[in-house]
């Protein structure tokens, strides 16, 4: 980027108030870290690339959040429409939006806004990019309302780190709100604790007793999950899915729900109300957003900049009363079946059989695994146990490794003396 | 962030690529280290798919004692943070068990931790079939039964496992001898 058309872009003052905190360091900077100046100013403004996932009430808080704070090359990437109830705090959309992709909706909307920055939309799903597509980017910050989202960037990044290149480690800040109630949190991959490591701490989706929601509905919400957890299959069987993101199916269920609820005498179930509980719609409170995003985007200021020490790495927001927010370290997980467990290369010669293998791992030194069991993504090489499993796999431990598992793929090792899993990668010679 | 890149330096060598899933590697663990009582057999249709799969119970203690139960187990990759989807194959006669196979077992929904496992779902299976639950019903007829007269809700659930009718329905034969 030329300087020429950068002074264009800026304006007299216009980064005085963050060029205070990057020219000198504060109280707590990091002093081995802290470098502050042009070097600092040069990679926040024309180097650092940042993806935001989703672009929804988190989204649309930490867009403007990191162009007004000189972050310039923002991507996002959404696979939502605008709908018209995101209107009431989704403040990037107007009601001509409406039907647009959000992504490419807030993209705009910061471009025009905010002169200089660029923000490249993606309209998607986080799970049809590939590592090449992540690995573009310095920081990545989520405002996710999904579990499985959550799970699957994760073991992205996790994946992606290689222990001989330091810059494919790529922090993860996790922004999520619920109601009053918010976090927002720093993820190294691979060296702080993942969000696997925490997976007992996320809020499990609310899910009624099935007997109540069969025989004894009392509230509206056990009319809707019967339509959906029990009249949908009953009807439809396996032959169609239920899709909670197709309308047409969504009114089916709001329609049998109706039915139940008046039969019950039960008042409330609306379409909207439908919706929300079998997508496990959580309420959103524009206010919450907003903090839980201004936490994140402060985050990766500094992340990028080494302008204070980044958080460590869990900040809790409880707005129920007062405002409370409490700040501590979650610690790694060794059973943590995503970033747990040791990676061990081999080299192993390309006859080598899978029981020399498992003879092999049970004897070696510093490994001596009893027992493994082992597979692949895609194949269970050998399984000790349950006797049906280890029959099925049985005539595999005669076969050579090297006409089962390509070179270099990971082969999950599972055994009782070990915390979790260990992680084999073979190549052969 | 040069810092880091830095921290990651001197941190040397730790894991990678874990490419399959920790849905995949949890399941593994739990079923490799399951120590099968006699009473349950287990299926995979296809071996290489360990998050699909059969169990098939049969008690050799209480009221359903002689059947034979098969059960399939369905887990997508938000495990465990969500729980196995479990149904009943057969239609059998069970006081918590609707006749399209669905199981009133509070672990499977309400009460599910992800520290949880499949043996917990398959203790609490079995457990059905020794203490049926007319609190807790998803065939209300035999709730029914079972509260108002035990000696002819046994009988009907010897009807029923030999594949006879009871209230007009007809059920499943799931007798052991039948496999
Ligand atoms: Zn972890």
């Amino acid at each position: 980027m030329s300087m020429a058309t950068q002074q264009t872009q800026d304006w007299p003052g216009r980064y005085y108030h963050i060029d205070q905190i990057l020219d000198k360091p504060g109280p707590r900077t990091d002093p081995d870290a802290f470098v502050g100046g042009d070097t600092a100013r040069d990679f926040l403004r024309n180097q650092c690339k940042v993806l935001v996932i989703g672009a929804g009430g988190l989204g649309c808080e930490l867009l403007p959040n990191l162009a007004l704070s000189g972050f310039r090359d923002i991507h996002v990437i959404d696979m939502d429409t605008i709908d018209v109830s995101n209107l009431n705090r989704q403040f990037l959309f107007r009601e001509k939006d409406v039907g647009r992709p959000k992504a490419i909706a807030a993209a705009e909307f910061v471009m025009k806004r905010v002169p200089g920055v660029t923000v490249t939309p993606f309209f998607g799903k986080i799970q049809d990019k590939d590592e090449e597509f992540y690995k573009q980017f310095h920081i990545i910050i989520s405002g996710l309302d999904s579990v499985e989202a959550r799970r699957w960037i994760n073991a992205t990044l996790v994946g992606m780190v290689d222990e001989d290149d330091p810059e494919s480690l790529k922090p993860l800040i996790d922004g999520g709100t619920e109601g009053f109630k918010g976090h927002s949190r720093v993820i190294l991959p691979t060296m702080t604790a993942c969000i696997e490591c925490t997976l007992d701490m996320l809020t499990k989706p609310t899910v009624f007793p099935i007997c109540t929601i069969a025989n004894t509905p009392r509230q509206p919400e056990h009319c809707i999950e019967w339509a959906s957890v029990l009249e949908w299959p009953r009807v439809f069987g396996d032959a169609k899915k239920l899709d909670n993101d197709d309308p047409e199916h969504i009114t089916w269920l709001y329609e049998q729900a109706s039915k139940r609820a008046a039969e019950f005498s039960i008042e409330g179930v609306t379409w909207s109300l439908t919706q929300g509980v079998v997508k496990n719609i959580i309420p959103a409170i524009a206010s919450t957003n907003a903090i839980v995003a201004a936490s994140s985007v402060n985050e990766a200021l500094k992340l990028a900049t080494n302008a204070a020490p980044p958080l460590q790495n869990y900040m809790m927001l409880v707005g129920t009363d007062g405002v409370y927010s409490f700040t501590f370290e979650h610690e790694r997980k060794p059973e943590c079946p995503v970033c747990g467990g040791e990676t061990v290369n081999m080299t192993v010669n390309k006859d080598m059989t899978v029981q020399e293998l498992i003879e092999h791992l049970q004897e070696t030194q510093n490994i001596q695994i009893k027992k493994p069991s082992l597979s692949t993504s895609s194949t269970s090489i050998y399984m000790q146990a349950p006797p049906v499993l280890e029959r099925a796999t049985r005539p595999n431990l005669e076969k050579k490794l090297s006409e089962l598992v390509p070179s270099g793929t990971e082969i999950t090792v599972t055994a009782s003396t070990l915390p979790l899993k260990l992680s084999l990668r073979l190549t052969y010679s | 962030m040069i810092k880091i890149w830095n921290m990651k330096k001197a941190e040397g060598s730790g894991p990678k690529k874990p490419k399959t899933s920790a849905a995949q590697i949890r399941v593994q663990k739990d079923v490799t280290e399951l120590e099968l009582p006699r009473t349950m057999k287990m299926d995979w249709p296809d071996a290489n798919d360990l998050l699909n799969f059969f169990l098939t119970i049969s008690p050799d203690e209480g009221m359903y004692k002689g059947g034979s139960f098969k059960f399939s187990f369905a887990i997508n990759s938000n495990y465990p943070h969500e729980p196995p989807k479990v149904k009943c194959v057969p239609k059998i006669y069970h006081p918590n068990v609707d006749l399209e196979g669905n199981v009133c077992l509070n672990i499977l929904r309400e009460d599910w931790k992800p520290v949880l496992n499949l043996n917990s779902v398959m203790v609490g299976l079995q457990y059905l079939f020794l203490e049926p639950n007319a609190d807790d019903p998803l065939n209300k007829e035999a709730a029914q039964d079972l509260r108002s007269n035990r000696q002819n809700f046994i009988r009907n659930v010897n009807r029923s496992m030999a594949g006879g009718s009871v209230n007009g329905e007809t059920f499943d034969r799931v007798l052991k001898d039948a496999e």
